[in-house]
Order: structure tokens, then sequence, then C-alpha cells
């Protein structure tokens, strides 16, 4: 538990992810089975021991020291956890210290009002980092900012094997993993793929750049919309069916909506979306923003169900009815899926969840150019181009998909508030919130529309620290106030991918993934672009 | 208890903690004409009094921070050695914060207070260690008043960051801490660990730790943590351990440094939001003042009639001290800064 408790508090402070993989990776080598597996699993979430709630520490706290000092030093420190694990009374040689494998394991074998004791002895022998850490583990909020991809990755780089061989994998392994171990340390076999409806590791694309254009024969490949939706994974294999992100996370919970709505033992490759529940037709898709509400939840609610259903646009078919189709064609693959859907159009009103994402007529670069421009519906990002000979294969392999995405929106603003980064750009201001015009009672002020902190060069980057740190006119902690008036101020064109409205934004508006297009020194800020610009955008999608 | 009331000895007032009979303060937030300087910080020690009472080792801090003009009369006293103002015997005892630092006893018709100062009781290689002092008032510091401050084993702290100077040797290890006292006690401490590489520090600090050296506290090799016409000076850092003031962790100072980590060496790294807001990568609880545990066991240790707590959190400490049945007030005063740790 000490050693796990380190390199949490370790994992917590380290931003760069080359130093977080070095510390797992060294976690990997120092600590032995079942010890390991048992971390692996208690960060990537998928350790289920006995619950604690935290009102029942709080009680075990009050029994220990004076409630008045408790909650005061809880108003100070926050965090329940926290301030309950500093404030506890240890007494070292009063209990033996548990190792994280003798915790998972006792606790599992004792009954929930016996589990709370069992804690409170271990609080005793425990330092302030293992009872944090055990606190965690038994209220299940442990969330130290590392992704279950990241130790993915770590495990294979431990091991030196492909990422994706242990995504295939995953969904069939149990904690404590020994089996894993013992083939990434070429002691023991490759553990065989036990779960049904494993996660099959994604093919994914190449942006297009001018420059690829010659390289690419049109005349061999097939064009798709490019939905702006998140690539998932539905599988169905007997009583099993799973949803998993692209990079093999199990979200299926919060999607009971397509999980029950899979007529076939099938793996299919689509974009997660979300319908307009008013339209029955067809699936007439909705913004981004409405799929983003149903995004990062462990369960969802029924009216939430209601009013964002989501249903599945399919591209591509893995594998059917026992049959691994990866190895076949595009072509071959996307004849099977049309053939799997069926030739009638779908809609909800068929109670279905699944449709098909259609091919799109190919002209020549200029026709694939005006379609990109103009698409006919507003949930679409752009094109796909898919190599019709293309093999499924993980990773991005080189010439066979390419994404070719619309052009950004973009929106002149001037720089308001400034941030220091994090990592290796602590000692910078690289995190700008931006702000657009609009008539105030006094005349135009500015009103901030979104932050970026992306898109600029490292010399930029130089140059946007050093104005910074020459116009501030208030600092609040880390933050520092840039002056910003009709006068002066530095012009950002930000380029973003859409906007969608915001009662937790001053202005009412959301920007999805704005970065730094340009600098634009030579620009008076008084020209910068005002809100009814952002305001006609919205009205013009909604 | 005694003929003097304690209010009538020392008394809170805007500039200080004063002492009507010996008309003097002990470490005034301003300008006065006596003042007994119970350590070197910056928010205790002030340039500009006319005359200031303080061991020798606190004058030649003051000395090399402020100049030698800092006061019109300076008045070093050994520990132990009284000096009468105004009928009042004064002196210094050590307090183990910093090099120097001592706490202030007062004595008046028989009622002695005992000005803490700040304080630790954890060794500390850099000065001498807290001493006791039975008293009828303890007048003590409560900056990390509150029962979740208990500092961890300094050594323990300090190889914490030799375990990550071997895990990432490519890496400069920027250590954030107050230039007096902090500083040369983390250096100390390393070398007590067996890391006798040299050390370089930030610009700020040498005057201080060419102080040290010269008042006898051995810190091993130094160096300058200046770039070479600012070529190929990256790597020349690449597994060293530089020092610096906690302002200059982020600043753009640091960007001569190959991809560093910051490590923050304070008592308020025990706290994790606290650690996050300043992007401390590694940080390391090491503290100059006492934790609760040091706090209330002085206060049983010495035993005081009364208990008045000054600068920090004043009210978890009185809490305590009127549940173990003792009688305590707080003494708010102003102008202490307890971020300085």
């Amino acid at each position: 538990m000490i050693r796990f408790a380190h390199l949490l508090d370790r994992l917590i402070f380290t931003p760069g992810r080359n130093a977080k993989l070095r510390l797992l990776t060294d976690y990997f080598a120092e600590v032995p089975d079942p010890e390991r597996g048992w971390a692996v699993a208690a960060i990537t979430r998928d350790l289920d021991v006995k619950s604690v709630k935290p009102a029942q520490i709080k009680q075990l706290v009050y029994a220990r020291v004076d409630g008045a000092l408790f909650d005061m030093s809880h108003d100070y420190v926050g965090d329940l956890a926290e301030a309950a694990a500093l404030i506890w009374p240890e007494k070292p040689g009063q209990n033996y210290v548990p190792t994280l494998a003798d915790a998972v394991e006792t606790l599992n074998d004792v009954t929930r009002a016996e589990a709370l004791e069992v804690v409170e002895r271990w609080f005793d022998a425990l330092d302030a980092s293992g009872r944090w850490a055990l606190i965690k583990l038994v209220t299940g909020g442990l969330r130290i900012g590392v992704a279950a991809r990241l130790v993915k990755v770590a495990l294979a780089q431990y091991g030196d094997k492909p990422i994706q061989e242990i995504e295939e994998l995953w969904h069939g392994l149990e904690p404590p993993y020994t089996e894993l171990f013992a083939w990434l340390e070429d002691r023991g076999p490759k553990p065989a793929s036990a779960a049904h409806a494993p996660f099959r590791p994604v093919m994914l694309s190449h942006p297009i750049e001018e420059a690829d254009k010659p390289k690419i024969d049109l005349s061999e490949m097939a064009a798709e919309w490019k939905w702006d939706g998140i690539r998932v994974q539905a599988v169905r294999e007997r009583d099993q069916t799973r949803i998993y992100s692209r990079t093999g996370d199990d979200i299926g919970p919060a999607f009971p909506d397509i999980l029950g709505a899979m007529p076939f033992d099938a793996a299919i490759d689509g974009e997660l979306l979300v319908f307009d529940p008013d339209i029955r037709d067809r699936f007439a898709v909705r913004p981004f923003n409405d799929l983003q509400q149903r995004l990062n939840r462990k369960t969802v609610g029924a009216k939430l169900l209601k009013s964002n259903p989501a249903f599945i646009r399919a591209y591509d078919l893995l594998w059917c009815e026992g049959e691994d189709l990866r190895p076949l064609p595009f072509a071959q693959r996307r004849a099977r899926l049309e053939a799997l859907l069926g030739e009638h159009d779908a809609s909800p009103a068929g109670d279905e969840r699944f449709d098909l994402s259609p091919i799109v007529d190919l002209g020549g670069w200029d026709a694939l150019a005006a379609a990109r421009a103009n698409p006919p519906d507003e949930a679409i990002e752009g094109v796909m181009l898919k190599r019709r000979s293309s093999v499924y294969v993980p990773g991005r392999p080189k010439g066979e998909w390419w994404k070719w995405k619309r052009e950004p929106h973009l929106v002149d603003a001037v720089m308001m508030y400034a941030q220091r980064g994090h990592g290796k750009r602590s000692s910078y201001y690289s995190d700008y919130t931006f702000g657009v015009w609009r008539e105030g009672e006094d005349g135009a002020e500015l009103v901030p529309v979104g932050k970026a902190y992306s898109g600029f060069t490292d010399q930029e980057l130089r140059k946007l620290d050093k104005y910074v740190r020459d116009n501030t006119i208030a600092r609040y902690g880390p933050v520092r106030s840039v002056r910003a008036d009709q006068d002066q101020g530095l012009v950002l064109e930000i380029a973003f991918e859409g906007l969608a409205r915001s009662t937790r934004h001053k202005s009412g508006l959301a920007m999805r993934f704005p970065r730094v297009n340009r600098l634009r020194w030579d620009k008076p800020s008084a020209e910068a672009d005002r809100i009814e610009m952002l305001e006609a955008m919205l009205e013009g999608s909604a | 208890m005694t003929g003097v009331q304690a209010e009538a000895l020392l008394h809170p007032t805007p500039k200080g903690l004063y002492c009507p009979p010996g008309d003097f303060f002990i470490d005034p937030v301003a300008d006065v004409d006596r003042a007994v300087i119970t350590h070197g910080h910056a928010d205790h020690a002030r340039a500009g009094h006319g005359a200031v009472l303080a061991t020798p080792e606190t004058i030649e801090i003051m000395a090399t921070r402020y100049g030698e003009g800092f006061t019109r009369t300076r008045q070093p006293v050994e520990i132990g050695e009284v000096t009468v103002i105004g009928g009042v015997s004064v002196w210094l005892v050590p307090a183990g914060h910093v090099l120097g630092s001592a706490q202030a006893v007062v004595e008046y018709q028989g009622m002695r207070m005992v000005v803490t100062g700040d304080y630790k009781r954890r060794r500390d290689p850099t000065c001498l260690p807290f001493e006791p002092v039975s008293c009828d008032v303890l007048i003590s510091e409560a900056t990390f008043g509150l029962p979740v401050f208990r500092h961890p084993d300094t050594a323990g702290e300090v190889r914490k960051l030799l375990a990550s100077l071997r895990r990432f040797p490519e890496r400069t290890h920027l250590v954030g801490a107050y230039a007096l006292g902090k500083a040369q006690r983390i250096i100390c401490h390393l070398r007590e660990e067996g890391y006798d590489e040299t050390i370089f520090i930030h610009g700020a600090m040498k005057k201080l730790c060419d102080l040290y050296s010269r008042l006898g506290v051995d810190l091993g090799p130094l160096a300058d943590a200046t770039v070479k016409d600012g070529r190929g000076a990256k790597q020349d850092f690449a597994g060293k351990v530089v020092v610096c003031p906690p302002s200059a962790m982020n600043a753009a100072w640091a960007r001569r440094f190959a991809d560093p980590i910051t490590c923050f060496a304070s008592g308020w790294m025990r706290v994790r939001q606290r650690a996050r807001q300043k992007g401390v990568e590694l940080p390391l609880i090491v503290s100059d003042h006492a934790d609760w545990d040091e706090l209330t066991d002085t206060v049983r240790e010495v035993d005081p009639a009364q208990l008045w707590v000054t600068h920090g959190r004043e009210d978890a400490l009185v809490r305590w001290a009127e549940v173990e049945g003792r009688y305590a007030k707080p003494l708010r005063l102003v102008g202490y800064e307890d971020e300085n740790d």
C-alpha cells in the first residue's frame, strides 16, 4: 500500500506523459505480483472492492479526534479524504501495514460492516499517503489524471509489446493480471482472449495536406462523410454487448438505448451520434453539444435518454457471426455491412439504433472540395477517403485512409487574460482567454468567449509570453489580466470547430476546440469581431 | 499570580508586540526606536529601526540583506545574556527555526513571558535546537496550527528528491526553498544523505549561503546557476540539483534548465491542492515551523499559565488548549506572512 500510495503521489503531480510512463514502468519492474496487478486495476478503475461511504469515514474520524478541530481542518483542506488521512492520529506498530493485495483480498472476504472495522485498523498503521490511497480506493474516488489508456501504453512499453495486442486482450483479463505480466516478462504464453465481444483496436486515418493530393489516386478510393460524433465500436457476441471508445474503454453502460437495440452478432465500427427525437422517419443528427451531455457518464437517466437519444452510424464491419472480416478489403467489408444492416433505411420509427453511413459519389478533387465546403448536413465535419482494397489493421497505416476536414470557423478576438501553462510550459503564459466586442453601458466592451492554449509555435509562445508580461494590468494568482481596450490589445485569430449555447459562460456561448490560428500583431484591437457575428453563426445552425 | 498584569508587560499594537515598561517592540512590522528581533526573515526583521537587539547571527543576516546601515545601533547579545531595559530583563533562547533564531524571554516584577517567534522542534543541522523555557505566558506562533499539519521525517523527504534524481537523471531538479534557512537546511540534509556533487544556487541566495559558510555551516561545493553565453547550457544542469527562491521556480529564469522537475520544500506541500496550485511536480514537505504535534507538545512541556497564540491558525490551537483545560487566547497580530515556509 505504501509503495502504491507513493506511486499515486508522484503521478498526481507529474504533468508529462513520458514521465508518467516512466513512473508506471518503474513500478511494474520493482513491485511483484499480485501487488502491481491490483495497482493497475485501481488506476484503470477496473477494481471492485467493498465500498465505504464518505460519511462513514467521517464518523470514524469524529470518534478519534475533536470534531471542531476536524471541521476546521476539513474546511481548510477542502477534500474529505485528504483531511481525514492527515488528521488521523496514527499508532505505528498497532497493526500490520497492509499491502494493496492484502487490502483488496481482505475487503473481498469480509462483510460490509466488517469492512469499516478493517479499514479503521489499517488507518492506525498506515501513513498519511497510505490512508489517503485507502480512502480513495474504498470510497471509489480515485482520480489521479491517468487514463486507462496510458496504463495500457505503459504495460506495452514494459513488455515491449504492441499496444494493440494489449487493447485487444484487455477486456478478457481479470485483475491482478498475473498471466498478463508473465507474458510481458516473457515467462509465459500470451493470454488467450477469453472475453466475449472483445475490443478490436481501431484503424485510423491521416489528415490530407495539399502536398498529399498528388499521391492519392481517387479512382482507388471510396468516399464517406466524416460525422461530427465520436468513433465507437459496437460489439455483440451471444449474450454480451459492448460499446467501446476508440481507445478500448467500455462506455456501454451509459448507452443502454443502443445496447438494447443491436440485433446481430457483429463488431461494428461507426460514429456515435445523438438524433432529434421529434423526427421519426430518419435519424436527424443533433449538434455535438447534445452528444457531449451523454459522454463521460457511468449511467444515464430516463429524461436524458428521451431528450438526447443516441444511435450509431455504421461505416465498417470487423467481425460477424464468428468470422473475422478484418483481412478482407474494405469494399468487401462494406458489402457485408450493407447486407447486415439491410436494404431499408433505418429510422427511429422502427425502434432501430443503427444506420448506414452512405458512400458519397466521388467526382474529382474539385467536386470533393465543393461537397466538403457545403455538406448536406450540419453534422458533417469533412470527408473520408478509404482505399477500396484496404484491409483493416490497427493504427495509422500510410496511404490507406484519409480524412479531409472542413475548414474551421475563424474569429478575430482580443486577448484578455493569460494563465501559466503546466509542465514544460509552467514558466510561460500560454493559456489565453479571449473576448469579442459587444455594446455595453459605457460603449464597446469585451466579453470573454473562450480560451485557447495551442496553435502557436514555440517561438510565437515566447513572443506571446513577453507580450503578456509587458502588458499586465492586474494579477490574480496564476492569471494575469492584460491590457485590452479599444486603443490597445492583441488580436488573436481563433479557429474553432463549432459553437453551442452555454449557460456556464458569461457570453452565453461555448466554442468547440478553439485554438490560435494566427497572431494578428498588425490588427488594431478595435477592429476585432463583435459578438453579433458569433450570434449569427448560432442562429444559422439552429 | 504576580504583581503585574501580563497585558501590561506585552500587548499587541499596530506596529507589533509592545513592551511599555521597557519601551521596545518585538519583531515590529513598522519602524520603531528600539526593537528586539527574533530572527532574520523579512516579515520579522525590517530595516530602519533605531536600535536592534538580536543574536549576533541575526544581526549579520540583517546586515547582509539590508546593508550595513540597517539600524543606527546594533546590540548583538549571546544566547542567555541578560539585558535590562527600563527595569525589564530581556534574553534570547534558541528557537530552532533558522540560523540565529531565538525566542525572546521578557521578565518584569516576577512575571515571565516567552515569545517563541517562529520555531520548530525537529533537528536542523544549520542552527541550535529549541529550548523550552518555563514561563507565566507563552506567546506561540501557529503557522501550522491545524492538526492536519504533521510534517514527515525530513531525511525521508530529502530521500524522495534523491530517488527522483536517480529515476530522472536527464532532468534538472529545481528546488524552491526560502532563501534564508530552508535553502541551507535542504543543502545540509542532502549532504547528510551522502549527496556530495556540486549544488547550484540562484543568485539571490549567494550572499546568504556565503554568510552561513562564514558562520560555520558547511554547505559543501556550491556554484552559481548561471549560463555561459547561453549555449549548450541546458545540458550542463541535466540531473543536477538547483536551489532557488520559490518565486523563481516558474519564472522566466527557470527556462535555462533541462526539462526541470519543480520541487518545492515547504510545510504547505502537505496539502495537495496547495502543491497543485503552485504547479509543483515533486512536493517536499519540509518546514522550518513547528507542526501540530510540536506546537501542542511544546505547550504541554512549557506548561504556561496562559497561552497566547499569534500569526497563523490561532483558532484551532486556542480550541485545543481550551479542551485541555488551559487558558488561551488569540493575539491578532498583523503583518506576518505565513506563506514563507
